[in-house]
């Protein structure tokens, strides 16, 4: 088994916000590459990953989906060569006063590395006195010269986090876009488990635009693939400061298997199985309604896919400073592709309500 | 005359990127210590961790004047009080701190700079109504990964790493590393005709606790603390004229009249305006106002010393990055190095 955390660094060290995630596209498919048996993009840019089973053709095929994109933000307005900003995907405003960003500046192509600021109070409305500042009063600052600004940056350039990620103790990683990136290093992981493990189905590796604002990337990968059956790989909510409801599970103590009209009983039910199975450690985690992942959309796509999801724990979610256990990253690839490897002609046969 | 480029480029991204918070100073006071040492005549590390340089003059016949340059080595940031287990610690801040600019940040805790994130209760499980409340620093956790040891009492600062961005320097603690990293400019190059009395404080941020007893320890004729001030130049939320700035980026030296703490020597201010006149320096006058610097404990300090107050602006004070101008920084270190030549006895005579 290969380090994965490097290559887990190196996609949260470029940013890939929904709509623009060529940079980090680039960087998963020169990793999957030599994985799999052929790479293509779809027409709206997600990156598929094709990798044949030793099944008699036609083979079914099973689609395990990790959204690439990343929140962000971008540029609205610009006053006196500070910034003004609106945010892509649901950004919590009250982590970015002080925050590092890049601005994606199209006039001159560069990455300009910024700040964003908070105004003083004697600059904002009264009303805003000293609680949360709307993102709508929020600065992001170049340190360039409003001359400068001008000339290279434009309304609608994208605005990204900065911040390089953290390795801390405990075999945690801790940075920006961990959300959905680290379930883009259990699909890899996954890959690399089948080199070495033979299975029959095909499996699209499927790396999703645009998950934080429509699931465009994976309603349309879905229907374009047309898999028999459909996994996303997605983050869940760990305990941690202000985080012990029922919805939060304990970060590096195993990976998530979801419950809920979005999955499909079976398939849960097959997950659960081989995880008791393979002792890899898991957790029941329960989704009444909507489980707000691709999930959502594979399942309704065409005539309908059934679906599962896979999950890992993360703090701080939304943040520049998500955090992610890499144990946990290592037990999702693995789960995925003993999964794949327990595919047999006839599974989707045994597929059975009641 | 002092020189401007790269190395004093490198010296302060050396000093900005390492944490000193107030009362735990020592990874600054070794840089100082290196720099200094073999410029001084005289290298002192007194009771509270002050470093104290003094450089005498050549100059003979007249009365050498003692001159006192004053530049703070701490900066704000936060003290581990308490354990919760699994590697997550709450914390106090030391130094005035706006707790908005803390939630999601990259922090270093204690001597081996082990890294951590401020994190908080992510935004999804929060009601509509607790998304709209400032975030109070009782719920705000330093995280340092399950395996991770820190120990209560350990300071911990930003994580932030300097930056050079065209003109400007981003970066964390530019207060007031830009002012240790001018003032060891200035023990490199001190003028024969005074005697430079050089202090490198502790305890700014929580009161100015290290210029009281430097200053007490220098007694000296005059003093000019080099601080870094806020430049609040920002646009105003409905396009009217910003009319409380305090300073601007890229005007220049920032000269003191009057804060909350000081009413600034006007023979001093007055020199230090003629002088950049004269050597075609640009400066700007800070707005009169509050906050403060160590030149308010300097002049109340024995019978009183005469004493004023240099900043260069920046922009962000106390956040994780702050901006400045390179050039200000230039034309700071300039105008007090000129002014360090013309000081003569009677700058100060009372008439």
């Amino acid at each position: 088994m290969t380090d994965v955390l490097p290559f887990l660094k190196s996609l949260v060290s470029v940013s890939g916000l929904s709509s623009f995630e060529t940079p980090v596209a680039r960087i998963i498919e020169e990793k999957w590459r030599p994985l799999v048996d052929e790479v293509s993009i779809s027409r709206v840019g997600s990156l598929h990953g094709l990798k044949k089973g030793s099944g008699a053709s036609p083979r079914p095929s099973v689609m395990i989906a990790a959204h690439m994109d990343a929140i962000g933000m971008s540029v609205s307005k610009i006053t006196d060569g500070f910034l003004h900003i609106t945010n892509i995907g649901g950004i919590d405003v009250r982590v970015l006063p002080g925050a590092a960003v890049n601005v994606h500046a199209s006039g001159s192509g560069e990455e300009l590395p910024a700040v964003i600021a908070m105004p003083p109070a004697n600059l904002l409305p009264e009303s805003v006195g000293d609680g949360v500042v709307g993102i709508n009063y929020l600065l992001v600052d170049t340190g360039l010269t409003p001359r400068e600004v001008e000339k290279k940056v434009r309304v609608g350039d994208q605005i990204s986090f900065a911040n390089e990620a953290m390795v801390l103790a405990g075999d945690v990683i801790s940075g920006h876009s961990l959300d959905n990136r680290a379930s883009i290093a259990a699909l890899t992981v996954c890959l690399q488990e089948l080199q070495s493990k033979a299975h029959l189905w095909d499996v699209w590796a499927t790396a999703t635009v645009q998950e934080e604002i429509t699931y465009l990337g994976a309603y349309s990968s879905a229907f374009e693939l047309r898999p028999q059956i459909a996994v996303a790989v997605d983050g869940t909510f760990a305990k941690g400061p202000g985080a012990n409801g029922w919805q939060t599970f304990q970060m590096g103590k195993g990976v998530g298997l979801c419950f809920g009209p979005n999955m499909h009983p079976f398939l849960h039910k097959k997950l659960k199985e081989l995880a008791e199975k393979l002792e890899i450690a898991w957790f029941l985690d329960v989704t009444p309604a909507h489980s707000s992942t691709d999930a959502f959309p594979m399942q309704t796509t065409a005539e309908g896919i059934p679906t599962a999801l896979v999950e890992f724990p993360f703090r701080y979610m939304h943040t520049p400073v998500e955090m992610v256990s890499v144990k946990d990253v290592y037990r999702a690839g693995r789960l995925l592709a003993e999964f794949v490897a327990s595919l047999d002609a006839d599974f989707m046969d045994s597929i059975a309500w009641e | 005359m002092p020189t401007f480029g790269n190395a004093q480029l490198k010296l302060l991204e050396r000093l900005c990127n390492v944490v000193a918070v107030s009362g735990d100073e020592a990874e600054v006071r070794k840089i100082v210590l290196e720099e200094v040492k073999p410029y001084a005549d005289e290298v002192k590390v007194d009771a509270l961790g002050n470093v104290l340089v003094t450089k005498f003059g050549r100059a003979r016949g007249e009365k050498r004047m003692r001159v006192m340059l004053d530049a703070h080595m701490d900066e704000v940031g936060f003290m581990i009080v308490a354990d919760d287990g699994e590697g997550i610690y709450r914390f106090e801040t030391v130094g005035g701190m706006d707790v908005r600019h803390l939630v999601g940040k990259q922090v270093f805790v204690g001597r081996e700079c082990i890294p951590g994130v401020i994190g908080a209760k992510p935004v999804h499980l929060m009601s509509p109504e607790e998304r709209t409340k400032k975030v109070q620093i009782d719920v705000l956790r330093v995280d340092v990964g399950p395996a991770g040891k820190a120990k209560v009492g350990d300071r911990a600062g930003f994580a932030t790493k300097f930056r050079r961005v065209g003109p400007s320097i981003l970066s964390k603690s530019i207060d007031d590393r830009i002012g240790v990293a001018t003032l060891i400019e200035l023990v490199k190059h001190a003028p024969s005709n005074i005697d430079l009395c050089a202090a490198f404080t502790v305890q700014e941020e929580i009161g100015l606790r290290g210029a009281k007893v430097a200053a007490y320890y220098f007694n000296p004729d005059l003093a000019i603390a080099i601080d870094s001030t806020p430049a609040r130049d920002l646009p105003v939320f409905d396009g009217g004229e910003n009319m409380t700035y305090n300073t601007k980026l890229g005007l220049g030296p920032a000269i003191y009249i009057a804060d909350g703490s000081t009413l600034h020597d006007p023979r001093l201010v007055r020199f230090l305006q003629e002088t950049a006149e004269a050597e075609k320096v640009p400066y700007q006058i800070r707005q009169p106002g509050g906050g403060g610097t160590d030149s308010g404990a300097i002049q109340r300090s024995l019978a009183g010393i005469p004493a004023v107050s240099v900043s260069v602006p920046h922009r962000y004070t106390h956040s994780p990055i702050s901006i400045s101008r390179v050039d200000d920084w230039k034309n700071t270190i300039n105008l007090l190095h000129a002014a360090l030549k013309r000081v003569t006895p009677s700058l100060i005579t009372i008439r």
